[in-house]
């Protein structure tokens, strides 16, 4: 979309080489999809971060992990800082995205209000969260994004309450660009990253972001764990244009969701409801087939 | 040059929006707006000017007001809000974010009791609640000094020495809300009095730098102490932007403090915004008459002009606080660091504290007067004075 655009940074890497994050680290795989999308759409960005593993990635001053112009912004603020930075951006005629990265803290708890205004200004920013379900940052506490039956530092004896359905709230504001992403599925992945770029206005991408740590599962199980996700109808896989237009990419293929429990130590097998969530599921993907039948109707 | 009467929030949108656009042949102007009484004008004033390349945001909160305001002045652009009370409490951290990036904002805050229980009238204590953070402020007493000291906040705030935000400060209503004669600026003036603005340190879209990560505790330490150096450069260059004020604008902006018969003054007020206007028209009655009081305005409170303060009170014995605020359990604010500008320079002289004004009650001459003379009575200092309650100890009705 900016043809001219330079990539920033002499080495072209988004997040460079050396940084600190942990083994099968969703973000960090996100980050470097993120780098690609832009390296093969020609397009430049410049990142803005709340509070999250993702300002952390950056290191101490004066060194930076990222290859990109970086501003930390307040944990809620993210859409704000980048509503102001985009805006002069425009004002100047200048190139490149401005892409606020996430966490779910960040995305489905403080920073919703300001993330639904940036939305209904319809703000030239992509936001993208890599939802892992947990404060990583703080060490693990529960956030509106963590599932019923996770454990986490702050819901010791499982969370009761289930997770907050932040594409309907995003698809709600009617923006022209809000997809899931899983990186299990890396070419559905980079499509939508691509579609992002080529969009104007406010776009929201929603990755399913495994985190070894807080999660309590081994990382070399990361990717695994997020295709079982998909297959099983944990976290569907679509995309939605102008709030109304839904498209189903990746159909669960009937997968049980007990193996994605199994492998993960912050779900105590013996309190999860796997047929209440199978149904759950079930139920969730007739809507969002219904939904996407209205496309074609 | 035209004269026009106007209100204060009327001058303060008209210094904002005018330097926004004086900013037009460089990075533009864009802001974050969210109304609070009784400073809603100001903001609506901005959102219908005309900005050649500018961007008005009307936000959610004033938490993201100053966000937007934030992301813009990293950009680039000249960067503005304004807000009050509440508002400014809950738009604190971004506020906070704003100094430590070292970014020459300016906002307007019309000073309004902090809730609850909920209170629209004047009191200082939502603008001196944010005094330990790196911004300047100014507290003005009418539309003029609002207008001239906002323009002038830009040209400081901005300057390579200082790059600090800044806040010009008002009283709500008495000055917000009423009219009076204001000397309106044209653009071509302001344009000349603010070139464009050249921040050293803005985010370029194709330089790979990360603004706001982690740093160490001593580099963290040196960019504190380098805040040190450029508030402690602020009075001299203070100086330099009011000498050119005067030269493009033909009038004077005021100084950090201003005195009015202190040279043989043996009681001094130290009285702030409306509050100074109303002493002073007593003082001057009252010297007429041959008493030997003076009065210092505080303009500037933050750096605090230690040394202007200390210079005007060389002749006092008595020396009389009026703070409209007051800091729980501590007494008023401008009174704690007027204590901290004489300890070990002056401990022979008296300084009382006298809380007036506090939730919007007036400041008549007979309050002032009644100041003098408790003031005149002192052998000693005691406890800060509550004007206008019975407390049922030292207490002055």
């Amino acid at each position: 979309m900016n043809a001219t655009a330079p990539h920033a940074g002499e080495d072209k890497c988004l997040l460079r080489p050396g940084n600190t994050n942990c083994g099968g680290c969703g973000m960090s795989v996100g980050l470097t999809m993120l780098g690609r999308a832009l390296e093969k759409a020609d397009d430049s960005c410049s990142m803005v971060i709340p509070a999250c593993c993702g300002i952390v990635t950056a290191g101490a001053y004066p060194t930076t992990s990222y290859g990109v112009p970086t501003l930390a912004a307040t944990f809620a603020s993210s859409p704000a800082f980048a509503s102001g930075y985009a805006s002069v951006r425009d004002l100047n005629d200048e190139p490149g995205q401005v892409v606020c990265w996430a966490g779910d803290g960040g995305t489905y708890d403080i920073g919703l209000a300001t993330l639904s205004a940036a939305a209904e200004r319809n703000e030239n920013i992509i936001y993208i969260c890599y939802d892992n379900e947990i404060y990583g940052n703080t060490g693990g506490q529960r956030s509106s994004a963590t599932p019923a039956g996770a454990r986490t530092s702050t819901t010791p004896f499982g969370k009761t309450e289930n997770k907050k359905d932040i594409m309907s709230i995003m698809a709600a504001h009617r923006i022209p660009y809000a997809a899931t992403l899983s990186m299990a599925h890396p070419e559905d992945f980079a499509r939508k990253m691509a579609t992002a770029l080529a969009t104007e206005g406010t776009r929201f991408l929603l990755i399913d972001s495994p985190c070894p740590t807080g999660w309590k599962s081994e990382p070399e199980d990361s990717i695994e764990l997020v295709r079982i996700a998909v297959k099983s109808g944990l976290f569907p896989v679509f995309e939605v244009f102008d709030g109304v237009r839904y498209r189903i990419n990746i159909e669960p293929d009937g997968s049980d969701p007990a193996e994605y429990f199994n492998r993960q130590r912050r779900f105590d097998d013996d309190e999860i409801d796997l047929d209440g969530i199978r149904h759950f599921c079930a139920k969730r993907m007739k809507r969002l087939e219904a939904l996407a039948n209205l496309n074609s109707a | 040059m035209s004269v026009q009467v106007i209100t204060g929030n009327h001058a303060a949108g008209y210094a904002l929006s005018t330097a926004g656009e004086a900013n037009r042949t460089g990075r533009g102007t864009a802001c974050g707006i969210y109304p609070i009484t009784p400073q809603t004008e100001i903001v609506e004033y901005v959102a219908r000017f005309p900005f050649s390349k500018g961007r008005v945001v009307p936000v959610e909160s004033e938490h993201s007001a100053m966000g937007v305001t934030i992301g813009a002045a990293v950009a680039g652009a000249r960067a503005f809000t304004a807000s009050s009370s509440n508002g400014l409490a809950y738009m604190t951290e971004n506020i906070m974010v704003a100094g430590y990036y070292r970014l020459p904002i300016v906002m307007v805050g019309v000073n309004r009791t902090m809730g609850p229980p909920w209170n629209i009238w004047a009191d200082q204590g939502d603008t001196l609640m944010l005094r330990d953070f790196p911004w300047l402020q100014f507290y003005c007493e009418d539309g003029q000094e609002v207008l001239d000291t906002t323009l002038l906040a830009f040209r400081l705030a901005e300057d390579h020495r200082i790059l600090l935000p800044a806040m010009t400060c008002m009283d709500a209503f008495i000055v917000s809300h009423t009219q009076t004669e204001t000397a309106m600026p044209e653009q071509a003036e302001v344009d000349r009095y603010l070139p464009e603005l050249d921040l050293p340190h803005r985010l370029r879209y194709d330089e790979a730098r990360t603004i706001g990560g982690l740093a160490w505790p001593h580099e963290g330490l040196s960019m504190r102490l380098e805040i040190d150096e450029a508030m402690k450069r602020v009075p001299d260059v203070f100086q330099e932007c009011r000498q050119s004020f005067k030269e493009v604008f033909g009038r004077d902006p005021g100084d950090v403090i201003q005195t009015f018969g202190t040279e043989d003054a043996e009681q001094i007020l130290i009285a702030t915004g409306t509050m100074a206007t109303t002493a002073r028209e007593v003082v001057r009655k009252r010297r007429a008459a041959g008493e030997k009081i003076g009065l210092v305005k505080m303009k500037m409170f933050r750096p605090f002009p230690e040394a202007a303060l200390r210079d005007a009170c060389q002749s006092a014995r008595r020396v009389a606080v009026l703070d409209r605020n007051y800091a729980a359990g501590a007494g008023g604010i401008f009174w704690q660091d007027t204590r901290a500008t004489f300890q070990g320079h002056r401990d022979d002289l008296l300084i009382q504290n006298y809380l007036t004004g506090l939730c919007g009650e007036d400041v008549t001459p007979a309050v002032i007067d009644t100041i003098l003379a408790d003031l005149a009575d002192r052998d000693d200092a005691g406890e800060p004075v509550w004007m206008g309650i019975d407390t049922g100890k030292e207490t002055l009705q």
